[in-house]
């Protein structure tokens, strides 16, 4: 990610789209400072998207998220000139596309920008595999060719075999599959998807999400996504831009705009948002005292006793977890001289940093020891401490490791355990 | 009020107007009236070489690969019923002029229509007029057509096409414009041209649209044959005039109801044809 974050895809710079007639003076008010009402009452023009500027990192999922009216659509659809912006510069790649011709727009719509639109905006006397292929059919790629492409793009959205049927006759969700082929079909760059899942269902939204995601990792391709729905954005966002009355109040990591609103309406809006579905076990994990399994149980005795605590983690050579061991039974080995290996307890409750806290809880409560955290080639990354667990959820700032820095196991708390 | 304001010669303007016309483009209205009057008379001539009850059947087979049974059925008992009251010939002029008038109504209308339909300039000067074409009372347009085209079926065509063009272009528009907005913006999202916007997308949609405005077109172009007939264009309208004039009572009815068959029968074939593509689609399920 650090690697790729250097290079900027979309550059947006100053932009503002005013509707309505007196576009010139509102333009010029908007210079003065002066807000979007007294502007609407001064020259009867709508402020849609008012001087915003950000950038889009390749290979990212960029969230713009806001209440209806808050400029997102508008925004979005300047980003491939569906809506033509007022003042602004959009550099794709570099360019300008704001001051593109009509042939280099069409250009870049056909080749680098893909959309996926809220009510699919499938074409109703096409069937499935003729919406898909219609990027390619009007840059006038032959028939056999788009085809296959088509039908590649609607494997991988998971609906082969329904390429003959008419849009009408398909769920909403997999019409919404179909508008993600079709936009997959011509191999855009980035994608561009207007309020994409917000006319589905809760349970299939949720499905298309993850899928959206096992596609960006997939493919690697810039997603821009528009949502109203915060917790959609926490879910799918690399970053997210937080847009009221078209301007942007923060742009941020979920964690960023979550843990440190910028202003009071961001708290506002995120102070709803259930912290155990979005911060996951990275975010909470303490360094963990380990021992080396060569080390003898006398050793590990000492240890315990120096940091005041029951058990503590075996690992090999590389930092491989292999178990823990417990000071009683640490003492028993010592006594009848066996080794740490011989005593360790190797069915551990093991977790992988991406779970999310909601389904920590289980284990977390179930276990005798603080559950461990493990890379996925067996290293020990840290610990849950049911302490922090609960503070962390209490939106308690300093029970949260900000950019995967892990603190030291607080001694207090390995002690409950 | 007449004392007041000296009257303008808005009557003589148009009559010298006319005139210039007629005296400018004589040789061009003839080859125009030429041109129409061959084309009618040559499909009267064609499909008067087909025996009545074969067309009859035709006609039926025709109604039931575009429509249903039912109206196949009615196609062919109507048919044969006009036959048998002896008006066969009249019918197949009627129909010549009224087919010919709705192609000429759609050939031009469609585009014009399409047109309109991307231009708020050009629907701007459009819609008046067209309000002007279907306000204005029928009989007026007959007066210069004699002059430009003489007595005859051609004065009868283009009247016609004048009064039943309107539909198709409004309808045309009117489809075209209901295309949703979103569809709209998914083809511009992908790089259509205006060109692939219009074929690929805007015209498949309003296709059932812009047929109602057909069938609208052809119900016009009908409930002017009579009105054609007076400046002597022939067929089934020419029956009715003659048997106002002789107060016919019965003529007057058997030719009327002949007029209602044909109506009827073109009518449900036109209106299915613009539902047509949906029941494939439905069918496919």
């Amino acid at each position: 990610m650090n690697e790729q974050s250097i290079k900027k895809k979309i550059v947006v710079k100053d932009t503002t789209k005013v509707f309505g007639k007196n576009v010139k003076r509102a333009v010029q008010l908007l210079k003065e400072g002066k807000s979007k009402s007294d502007i609407l009452k001064a020259t009867g023009a709508t402020v849609g998207v008012k001087n915003v500027t950000f950038d889009v990192n390749d290979g990212e999922i960029f969230v713009i998220m806001g209440l209806s009216g808050s400029g997102k659509s508008t925004l979005v659809r300047m980003l491939n000139r569906l809506i033509d912006p007022t003042v602004g510069q959009i550099l794709l790649d570099g360019e300008d596309i704001v001051q593109m011709s009509k042939e280099q727009l069409r250009e870049v719509r056909r080749k680098k920008i893909g959309m996926v639109f809220q009510n699919f905006a499938l074409f109703p006397h096409k069937t499935i595999v003729e919406n898909t292929e219609y990027g390619l059919e009007i840059q006038g790629v032959p028939k056999d060719q788009r085809r296959i492409k088509a039908i590649e793009s609607l494997k991988l959205v998971g609906l082969a075999g329904y390429e003959d049927q008419y849009p009408n006759q398909l769920s909403g969700g997999m019409q919404q599959r179909v508008g993600l082929a079709r936009a997959l079909a011509n191999d855009p760059d980035i994608l561009l998807m207007d309020e994409a899942f917000s006319a589905l269902d809760p349970l299939i939204r949720k499905d298309m999400q993850n899928e959206l995601l096992q596609l960006h990792s997939d493919m690697g391709k810039t997603f821009i996504f528009i949502t109203h729905d915060l917790d959609e954005a926490l879910r799918i966002g690399d970053r997210i831009a937080l847009m009221k009355d078209g301007e942007i109040v923060q742009i941020g990591t979920p964690e960023e705009i979550l843990m440190s609103p910028s202003n009071e309406y961001v708290e506002r809006f995120v102070e709803d948002v259930d912290l155990a579905k979005v911060l996951t076990a990275r975010h909470i994990m303490k360094k963990a005292d380990t021992i080396q399994v060569d080390r003898g149980p006398r050793v590990a005795l000492r240890l315990m006793k120096q940091l005041g605590i029951s058990s503590i983690y075996v690992v090999d050579k590389s930092n491989r977890l292999m178990g823990a061991v417990t000071a009683q039974d640490a003492v028993a080995a010592s006594e009848t001289d066996k080794s740490l290996e011989d005593v360790i307890i190797s069915n551990l409750p093991m977790i992988t940093p991406d779970t999310v806290l909601t389904e920590l809880f289980d284990v977390v409560s179930t276990a005798s020891i603080p559950v461990a955290v493990i890379s996925e080639d067996q290293k020990l990354l840290g610990i849950i401490i049911r302490g922090v667990l609960i503070g962390a959820l209490s939106g308690d700032n300093q029970f949260i490791n900000n950019d995967g820095i892990i603190e030291p196991a607080d001694q207090t708390n390995s002690e409950v355990v | 009020m007449n004392e007041l304001l000296p009257r303008l010669p808005f009557a003589d303007w148009i009559d010298s107007g006319v005139d210039w016309l007629v005296s400018t483009f004589g040789s061009v209205l003839d080859g125009i009236a030429d041109v129409l009057g061959g084309v009618v008379e040559g499909a009267v001539t064609v499909l008067d070489m087909v025996p009545s009850i074969l067309l009859a059947i035709i006609f039926a087979l025709l109604a039931y690969f575009i429509s249903t049974r039912k109206i196949a059925l009615f196609t062919l008992v109507g048919l044969l019923f006009i036959d048998y009251l002896g008006y066969w010939y009249p019918m197949l002029q009627m129909l010549a002029l009224v087919l010919t008038s709705v192609f000429l109504a759609v050939v031009i209308g469609i585009p014009i229509g399409i047109w309109g339909s991307q231009k708020a300039s050009v629907r701007k000067v459009v819609n008046p007029l067209l309000d002007l074409m279907q306000t204005m009372p029928a009989f007026v347009y007959l007066i210069p057509a004699i002059f430009f085209f003489n007595i005859g079926v051609v004065p009868g065509v283009v009247a016609s096409v004048i009064f039943a063009m309107p539909p198709t272009i409004r309808l045309t528009m009117l489809g075209i414009e209901q295309v949703p907005k979103d569809l709209i913006e998914a083809t511009e999202a992908f790089g259509s041209t205006t060109g692939q916007r219009l074929l690929k997308i805007q015209i498949p949609l309003a296709k059932p649209t812009i047929m109602a405005g057909v069938n609208q077109s052809i119900m016009l172009a009908l409930s002017m044959v009579v009105i054609a007939s007076m400046v002597g264009a022939p067929g089934l309208g020419e029956e009715v005039y003659r048997s106002v004039t002789q107060l016919k009572t019965g003529v007057g009815v058997e030719t009327g109801v002949s007029i209602v068959i044909v109506a009827i029968i073109l009518d449900r074939i036109t209106q299915q044809a613009g539902t047509r593509k949906k029941k494939i689609g439905g069918k496919l399920s």
